[in-house]
C-alpha cells in the first residue's frame, strides 16, 4: 500500500502554513523583475514619461514661442554648423519657426505617449474581453459579436474620423477615441481565435465541472492563457498607433499647431533633413528608443507570464 | 548469435536551465540477430533517450559519449550520410504517437513508397505494389483504398500499422519500437503486438521493444533489460526476469501490473441509490455544411444503470464506444442536452434542472480526467487549481479555512502541501493526477467520475493512483464511475462492471461473475486482450482477437456485429435492437449469436 498521507503528513501541513499561496501575476511580477532588459526599458520609459510631464519646468522656452532671431538654429554643441548667437542656448536646436526643439520633443512625447497608452489600453480592455467572451460563448452569440466587428472593420477609417470631427468638433480626446475604436477590432479577432482553441482544452472542462462560473473561467483560465499573442500584438500596436496619430495630424485631422507630437515632428524634420538634420534626428531618436523599450517590456511580459519559461 | 547492435558505456547528458541532467548512465547492451530485446522502465528512466542517442537522433541540447556499433561498425558520431543510409534502411524506428510521426498532408501510400525508394531504386509501379503488399502484411483491410487516404482518416491502430509497414518495407535487420502500443486501446494493442510477433518469426527481424508495461514485453521478448533512473539495473532472459527478478525495482514493476486473477471487491454496496440513468441517448451532428444535412452520430444509445452510495461501477469499452460522452452526459457537461432519457440524481431530474441549480449540485459530483497535464491550467499554480471548486462552490468559506483544506487535501492525496505554488509542468504525470484527484475531492463529493483517469500513466503509477482512489473511497464512502478501456484496470476497483459497444450496453454484471463467466463475445474478446506479466501464458495463449477497427457508428449494421443473424444488409436501414437479457440476478447480457 502506498502511503496515502504522502511524505510527512501532518508535519508537512504545518510546514505549508508558512508557504503563502502565490498567483500567476505575483510569480510573473517576480520573473519580470529578474529580466534586465525589461527593467532597464521600464526605467527609460519612466524617465521619458517624467521628462514629458515636467517639460515646462525643464526649459525656459515655452513650446509655442516663435523667435525670428533663431530660425532653424543648430544645437549649440552641434559640430560643422555654427549655432546661432542670438538668444540663449538651445540643447536640441530650433525649428523653422525658431521654437526650441527640446521643449517641443517633450511636448510631442505627451501626445504620442498618451495616444499610445490610451489606444493600447482601450484595445486591450475591449478587445480582450470582447474576443474572449465571443470565443468562449461560441455559437450564435459568437457569430453575432464577430459580425459586428466585421462591420466596424469595413468602415473606412479616415471617413469615420472625419465624421467624428464634423460631429463633435476638433478635439484631442476624439483622436484617442477614434484610434482606440479601431485598434480593438484586430485584438478581438486574435483573442477570439486563441480562445476557441483554448476552449477545447481539458482544463476548461475541469473548471466547469468544478462549478466555476463562465465569467470566472474567462478571467482566470482563458485570458491568462491568451496573453502570449496578446502581448506580442500590443508591442506591434504601440508603434502603429503613434504613426496613425501622425498620419491623422498630417491630414489636419489630428492635433493642431502649435501643439505637436513625435509623428508630426518627424514628418516636419524629414522635409528639412538636408539643411537641419537635428530636426529629424532628435524626435526620431526619442521615438526609436521608446519603441525599443515597449518591445523589450512586451517580450519580458510574455516570458514572465509563461511559467514554463525560466 | 552474433551482435547486430552493440552499445558500450553510453552516457547521455542534457544541458538544461537547471544544470546538467545525466539521462543515461553507462548503458551497455547488445542486440543479437533476429532476437527481441525488451527494455522496460518508468517514464524518465532514459530508455527512449538511450536508443535515440544511439541512432544519432538526440535533441540539440544533448551530449552523448560511449560507443555504438552496428555489425562491428562504429555509428556514434558517424557523419550524417552514413547514419541516413542506416536509419530507415537497416535500422528503423516506430514511435509512440503514430499521428505525429506521419506527415499530415501526404497520402499514407506515398509515405510508405517514399520510405522504400529512399533506400532502394525501384520503378514506381513496383514500389507501389510492394507498399500494398506491406499494408496487407500488417493486416490493413482494403489496402488499395487505404493507400490513397491521409493519416487523419485512419484510426490510431491503423496509423500504427502504417508506421510498422513503413518501418518494415525496406527490409531492416532491426526495428526499434518505442512504446508502440501505449496510446492504443488494449484490443488494438493486442493486434499490434501480434503483428510484431509475426514480423519476428517470418522475417527474422530483430526488435527492440521499449515499454513501461511488463505485459507488453512478456509475450514477445527473448531477453529483457530493466532501466531505472538512466541506468540498466537488471538484464536477463525473459523467464528469469519475470519468474526470478533480482532487484526490488523489477519486482515492483511486476507487482504493479493489474491482474485478472486478483480478487475483485465484493458487490456489497447496499447504500441508497444516488444516480439513476434511464435510457439515455446522446447524439452529435457530424459532417454537413451549408447545404448538406448533418448526419446524427449516436454516441450514447439507450444506456440505463443505477449507482448506489459507496459503489463503484466500471465502464469498459474501446475508444469511440461512447464512454466519455456518457460521463459528460451524467455530469451535465455536454454543450447540448441529451436527446432522450433521464439522469436522476437523488430523485432530481438533472435534465430539467436550470444551469444555476446544476452548478450548485456540482458539489456532489466531480470528475477526474485522463490527461493529468491537459486537465490542469498550465498557468495556474496547483494549489489554486485544487482550491478552485472550493472557491466556486463554497463562496462563503473564509480564506484561511480554504487554504487549510487545500493543504489537508494535498497531504491526503500524497502531495507535499508546500507545493501549492508549483506549476503542473514542474510535476510528474502521477503527481499531476494526484492534483486532479485532489481538485475533484476537495468539495467532498458523493460521486466521482474517473474518465480513463489512469490510462495515460505508467503501469507502476497506475497502481498507486488506483490504490489512492480505493483508499479515498473507503474513507469517505463515495461512489465511483470508473471508466477505462482496460478490463484489468477496472477490476481492482469495481463492484459492478458495464461493458459498452458502440453506445450500447452489451453486458453488465457484478465483477465476480463478469470476470469469471463472461457471456457476451465482446466481453470475452476484451478479456482476451488483457496482457499478463507472465511470459509462458502470454506465449502460449490463443487469442480471440477482434480483427480490424471498431466499425463506424454511422453504419446502422455495426450494432449487430454480434448478432449477424438478424442483420439487414443496408447501412441506412432501421435495424433490430438487441435486447438485454437477465441471465442471472443482476447479470445482463445483450442478445448475440
Amino acid at each position: 500500500m502506498i502511503a496515502i498521507l504522502g511524505p510527512g503528513g501532518a508535519s508537512a501541513i504545518a510546514a505549508a502554513e508558512g508557504v503563502r499561496g502565490r498567483s500567476l501575476w505575483l510569480d510573473a511580477g517576480r520573473r519580470l523583475a529578474r529580466n534586465r532588459a525589461a527593467m532597464a526599458s521600464l526605467a527609460i520609459l519612466a524617465l521619458v514619461a517624467l521628462l514629458a510631464l515636467f517639460a515646462p519646468l525643464l526649459s525656459r522656452y515655452p513650446y509655442d514661442e516663435i523667435d525670428y532671431n533663431v530660425i532653424a538654429c543648430a544645437p549649440d554643441w552641434w559640430p560643422w554648423i555654427a549655432a546661432c548667437t542670438a538668444g540663449g542656448s538651445h540643447w536640441f536646436g530650433t525649428d523653422a519657426a525658431g521654437r526650441d526643439l527640446f521643449v517641443r520633443v517633450l511636448y510631442g512625447a505627451r501626445v504620442s505617449l498618451a495616444v499610445a497608452l490610451v489606444a493600447t489600453l482601450v484595445s486591450l480592455l475591449i478587445g480582450v474581453v470582447y474576443g474572449a467572451t465571443a470565443g468562449y460563448l461560441g455559437g450564435r452569440i459568437d457569430a453575432l459579436m464577430m459580425r459586428l466587428v466585421d462591420i466596424l472593420y469595413s468602415l473606412p477609417f479616415i471617413f469615420f474620423v472625419i465624421i467624428l470631427m464634423v460631429l463633435f468638433d476638433r478635439n484631442i480626446v476624439l483622436l484617442f477615441v477614434a484610434i482606440g475604436a479601431v485598434e480593438w477590432l484586430t485584438m478581438a479577432r486574435i483573442v477570439r481565435g486563441q480562445t476557441l482553441s483554448i476552449k477545447q482544452k481539458e482544463f476548461i472542462e475541469a473548471a466547469r465541472a468544478g462549478g466555476v462560473r463562465g465569467r470566472d473561467i474567462i478571467l482566470r483560465h482563458v485570458i491568462p492563457n491568451v496573453i502570449g499573442p496578446v502581448v506580442v500584438y500590443v508591442t506591434l500596436t504601440v508603434p502603429g498607433v503613434i504613426l496613425t496619430e501622425s498620419f491623422l495630424s498630417f491630414l489636419g485631422l489630428g492635433i493642431q499647431e502649435p501643439l505637436t507630437s513625435w509623428g508630426v515632428l518627424i514628418f516636419d524634420g524629414s522635409e528639412q533633413m538636408d539643411a537641419a538634420p537635428w530636426l529629424l534626428l532628435f524626435p526620431a531618436l526619442f521615438m526609436t528608443v521608446t519603441l525599443f523599450c515597449f518591445n523589450f517590456i512586451g517580450d519580458g511580459l510574455r516570458d514572465a507570464l509563461d511559467p514554463r519559461e525560466r | 548469435m552474433s551482435a547486430l547492435l552493440e552499445i558500450r558505456d553510453l552516457n547521455v547528458h542534457f544541458a538544461t536551465p537547471d544544470g546538467e541532467v545525466h539521462a543515461v548512465k553507462d548503458a551497455s547492451l547488445t542486440v543479437g540477430e533476429s532476437e527481441c530485446l525488451g527494455v522496460v522502465g518508468e517514464s524518465g528512466s532514459g530508455k527512449s533517450q538511450l536508443f535515440l542517442a544511439a541512432m544519432g537522433l538526440l535533441a540539440p541540447n544533448g551530449r552523448v559519449t560511449g560507443s555504438v556499433r552496428y555489425r562491428g561498425q562504429e555509428i556514434l558520431h558517424a557523419p550524417a550520410r552514413t547514419l541516413n543510409a542506416l536509419r530507415g534502411g537497416a535500422v528503423t524506428m516506430i514511435f509512440q504517437d503514430p499521428l505525429t510521426s506521419l506527415t499530415p498532408h501526404m497520402q499514407v501510400g506515398a509515405q510508405i513508397v517514399e520510405a522504400l525508394t529512399l533506400h532502394r531504386k525501384l520503378p514506381r509501379e513496383e514500389a507501389e505494389g510492394r507498399a500494398r503488399e506491406m499494408l496487407d502484411y500488417v493486416r490493413i483491410p482494403d489496402s488499395a483504398r487505404r493507400m490513397r487516404q491521409y493519416p487523419h482518416e485512419l484510426s490510431g491502430g491503423m496509423r500504427q500499422r502504417v508506421m510498422i509497414a513503413m518501418a518494415t518495407i525496406a527490409g531492416p535487420d532491426l526495428i526499434i519500437a518505442d512504446e508502440p502500443t501505449t496510446a492504443l486501446d488494449v484490443t488494438v494493442q493486442a493486434q499490434i503486438l501480434e503483428i510484431l510477433r509475426t514480423l519476428k518469426s517470418d522475417r527474422k527481424t530483430a526488435i527492440v521493444l521499449i515499454s513501461h508495461d511488463m505485459g507488453v514485453i512478456a509475450g514477445l521478448a527473448t531477453r529483457v533489460q530493466v532501466m531505472q533512473r538512466g541506468a540498466i539495473v537488471e538484464t536477463g532472459a525473459v523467464d528469469d526476469i519475470f519468474y526470478a527478478p533480482k532487484t526490488d525495482y523489477t519486482r515492483m514493476l511486476l507487482a504493479a501490473m493489474p491482474r485478472l486473477d486478483e480478487p475483485a471487491p465484493a458487490a456489497t454496496a447496499t447504500g441508497a441509490t444516488l444516480l439513476t440513468v434511464d435510457d439515455l441517448k446522446v447524439s452529435f451532428p457530424v459532417g454537413g455544411g451549408l447545404f448538406a444535412k448533418p448526419q446524427q452520430l449516436r454516441a450514447v444509445d439507450g444506456i440505463s444503470f443505477t449507482l448506489r452510495q459507496g459503489e463503484t461501477l466500471g465502464v469498459v469499452g474501446e475508444s469511440g464506444c461512447g464512454k466519455s460522452t456518457l460521463a459528460r452526459a451524467v455530469l451535465q457537461l455536454l454543450p447540448r442536452p441529451a436527446e432522450a432519457g433521464r439522469v436522476v440524481w437523488l430523485g432530481r431530474d438533472l435534465g430539467a434542472a436550470g444551469r444555476e441549480e446544476i452548478r450548485g449540485l456540482r458539489r456532489d459530483f466531480q470528475i477526474v480526467f485522463q490527461d493529468p497535464l491537459a486537465s490542469l491550467d498550465p498557468r495556474m499554480p496547483i494549489g489554486l487549481s485544487i482550491g478552485e471548486p472550493l472557491r466556486a462552490l463554497e463562496p462563503g468559506l473564509p480564506r484561511e479555512q480554504g487554504r487549510a483544506r487545500v493543504a489537508a487535501m494535498m497531504a491526503r492525496v500524497g502531495l507535499e502541501p508546500g507545493w501549492i505554488n508549483r506549476y503542473p509542468h514542474e510535476l510528474s504525470g502521477g503527481q499531476n493526477q494526484r492534483a486532479g484527484i485532489a481538485r475533484a475531492m476537495i468539495v467532498a463529493p458523493k460521486l466521482v467520475v474517473c474518465d480513463e483517469a489512469v490510462s495515460a500513466l505508467d503501469v507502476s503509477i497506475q497502481a498507486q493512483i488506483v490504490d489512492l482512489i480505493r483508499q479515498l473511497q473507503a474513507d469517505t464512502g463515495l461512489s465511483l464511475l470508473f471508466i477505462s478501456h482496460d478490463l484489468a484496470v477496472v477490476r481492482r476497483l469495481s463492484h459492478r462492471v458495464m461493458v459498452l459497444y458502440l453506445g450500447r450496453v452489451v453486458e453488465m454484471a457484478d465483477s465476480e461473475s463478469l470476470y469469471r463467466a463472461p457471456r457476451h463475445p465482446y466481453t470475452k474478446a476484451l478479456l482476451s486482450a488483457v496482457l499478463t506479466p507472465d511470459p509462458r501464458t502470454e506465449r502460449a495463449r490463443p487469442r480471440t482477437l477482434l480483427t480490424g477497427d471498431l466499425p463506424s457508428p454511422l453504419d446502422s449494421r455495426a450494432q449487430l456485429t454480434f448478432l449477424k443473424s438478424k442483420r439487414i444488409d443496408d447501412p441506412q436501414a432501421e435495424q433490430y435492437r438487441p435486447r438485454l437479457i437477465e441471465v442471472a440476478p443482476g447479470h445482463l447480457v445483450a442478445e448475440h449469436d
